[in-house]
């Protein structure tokens, strides 16, 4: 489901990658960031997606895309070898534990981009706390039985762990329901993005 | 009608002749050494655009296209030619006949010029660093310096590999189908199984059956019996012969027409020699392809169980380990390892697209790790 949001989200990733950096997209879906990134920054990229239809846009698109679950797949890399590991909104699906991901990521990338939808948004608080509801916004889309999402968090939850792991947060940007927030992130935010380092 | 290469003939060329013998990797010389092969396009002014095909265990050089008068076109016709997945139109695809074999490349089958008689056993164990070297000389020969694509499933994807790791600088893309860097205890037992049998057949003779008016038959065809139960599934047996009528009598027709077309002694030379490939032998499958800078596309299918996923995820690690730019599928196909040789449309769309990447270097940019 492409949103606005996208876009949104696109730009800023694409702005916070140097040219000619190394990046590594986990979950890169149809490939639409990396493909972004190469043409705008000169990315050398690589992908990681376990969707065969996925896989199969992205070698159309000229990328190199290795089918794998994420959870699987860093493991075999080398400590640093990549400038940049992007998480856009993927690391919700690890089927795995999400930290173990994150701490693979920080240790093969010299930096780690996670963008991630926010649980406490005030749409989000209103369906649960008033409607009594799971809640569905534009940056959580689905319904509790077609969702591909198997972790929920909040920006201060990941803050809050960034903290406790002494993981550095070095950027941050937040996406509302009508473009870029800044006040109160974890009310008003429905993505939040993170750039972070060890 | 799909479009073809059309008519093409073997095409052979000899070399190694005494005293310049062609030195084995166990240090023993072997010449003269005939290879047949087969060429599909037009090289380009600067010889840029070769493909070159490495067959499976029982291929030949015949990949594509016809040989007059016969009922069926080459091992993979489905893929090479005109629009296909290695585009004639575009590129200059070569295809020949492993060392050991027995479709016109020297092999145990062949005149040993000294003493006039077939080799037998008496030919020299071979590698498949051999048979790699061999093909490496049949493109000097034909004046290519570097190849755009080196390409195969099975033992061809194993050769693949060895090129890779012998060859690096002589390669732009690599395409590696349904194989393994080396092969598993399992994979080497049902080859064992298939020597067994041929090597228990009494019209074997020891490998001298060529002076006989017979061939070891049965055992060549229970060999080829096994192989075919190891490239099919589960699935694709099922879906082919219903509750099991019909399994019988077309395993003992593949067996039989297997006699006819392929020498026991070759079985033997040809699958010890891929059983004791390993291919990180040299650096270790961290190093293997330090320095490489081909692009390289790995592919696996997901009924093969003779060649399962994770092995051509091994080698998806060698490419990580040394950041070496890699795509990799696993295709979803209920074929088993056959899948290589039937599943056309999903390889052609991955490959012709792989290969217009590896053409307009899209990724390429200077970049030092």
């Amino acid at each position: 489901m492409r949103s606005d949001i996208d876009d949104i989200e696109n730009r800023i990733i694409v702005d916070w990658i140097e040219p000619g950096s190394k990046v590594l997209e986990l979950g890169c879906g149809d490939g639409e960031l990396l493909a972004q990134l190469i043409a705008e920054k000169r990315v050398r990229a690589q992908g990681i997606e376990i969707d065969d239809g996925s896989v199969y846009s992205c070698v159309k698109k000229g990328l190199n895309v290795l089918h794998e679950e994420i959870d699987e797949a860093l493991s075999d890399y080398n400590d640093g070898i990549y400038d940049f590991t992007v998480f856009k909104r993927s690391m919700q699906r690890v089927v795995g534990r999400p930290d173990a991901v994150l701490k693979e990521a920080l240790r093969i990338s010299k930096k780690v981009i996670v963008s991630f939808s926010n649980f406490a948004h005030y749409q989000a608080r209103w369906q649960i706390l008033v409607k009594g509801k799971t809640p569905v916004t534009p940056s959580l889309p689905y319904e509790w039985h077609d969702t591909p999402n198997l972790h929920f968090l909040s920006i201060r939850d990941f803050e809050g762990w960034c903290r406790d792991k002494n993981v550095i947060i070095e950027k941050t940007a937040y996406i509302g329901r009508h473009g870029r927030v800044k006040v109160a992130p974890n009310l008003t935010a429905l993505t939040g993005l993170f750039l972070i380092t060890k | 009608m799909e479009k073809s290469v059309s008519f093409v003939k073997t095409q052979y060329y000899t070399f190694a002749h005494p005293p310049n013998e062609f030195a084995l990797e166990t240090g023993k010389k072997l010449g003269p050494i005939t290879v047949a092969y087969e060429t599909y396009g037009k090289p380009d002014k600067e010889r840029s655009n070769t493909i070159l095909i490495l067959h499976a265990f029982s291929g030949d050089a015949h990949a594509a296209g016809w040989h007059r008068g016969d009922k069926k076109p080459g091992w993979w016709d489905g893929m090479i030619g005109p629009g296909k997945a290695f585009d004639t139109d575009k590129y200059f695809v070569v295809c020949s006949n492993v060392l050991g074999g027995c479709k016109g490349t020297t092999g145990p089958s062949s005149i040993n010029p000294a003493t006039g008689e077939a080799y037998g056993i008496g030919f020299p164990e071979i590698s498949l660093q051999d048979m790699v070297a061999v093909q490496k000389c049949l493109l000097e020969y034909l004046g290519i310096e570097k190849l755009f694509s080196v390409a195969g499933g099975s033992m061809g994807g194993q050769q693949v590999l060895e090129w890779l790791v012998a060859y690096p600088d002589h390669v732009q893309s690599a395409i590696i189908i349904a194989t393994a860097a080396k092969h598993s205890p399992q994979q080497i037992a049902f080859n064992e199984v298939g020597r067994q049998a041929i090597m228990a057949d009494r019209s074997w003779h020891h490998g001298d059956y060529y002076r006989t008016s017979s061939v070891p038959a049965k055992g060549l065809a229970v060999a080829r019996m096994i192989g075919h139960i190891t490239y099919m599934s589960d699935g694709s047996m099922t879906e082919k012969f219903g509750r099991g009528s019909g399994v019988e009598s077309y395993l003992q027709h593949k067996g039989k027409s297997f006699v006819d077309r392929f020498d026991a002694n070759s079985y033997l030379y040809i699958t010890r020699a891929i059983d004791s490939y390993n291919a990180w032998n040299g650096r270790g499958i961290d190093n293997a392809f330090k320095d490489l800078s081909a692009k390289v596309l790995v592919l696996s299918f997901k009924s093969d169980w003779l060649y399962p996923s994770y092995q051509s995820l091994e080698i998806v690690k060698a490419c990580k380990k040394t950041g070496v730019d890699a795509t990799y599928c696993e295709i979803d196909s209920t074929y088993g390892h056959d899948a290589f040789l039937l599943e056309a449309d999903k390889q052609t769309y991955l490959i012709s697209h792989f290969l217009d990447k590896v053409s307009s270097g899209i990724t390429d940019v200077d970049y030092e790790i």
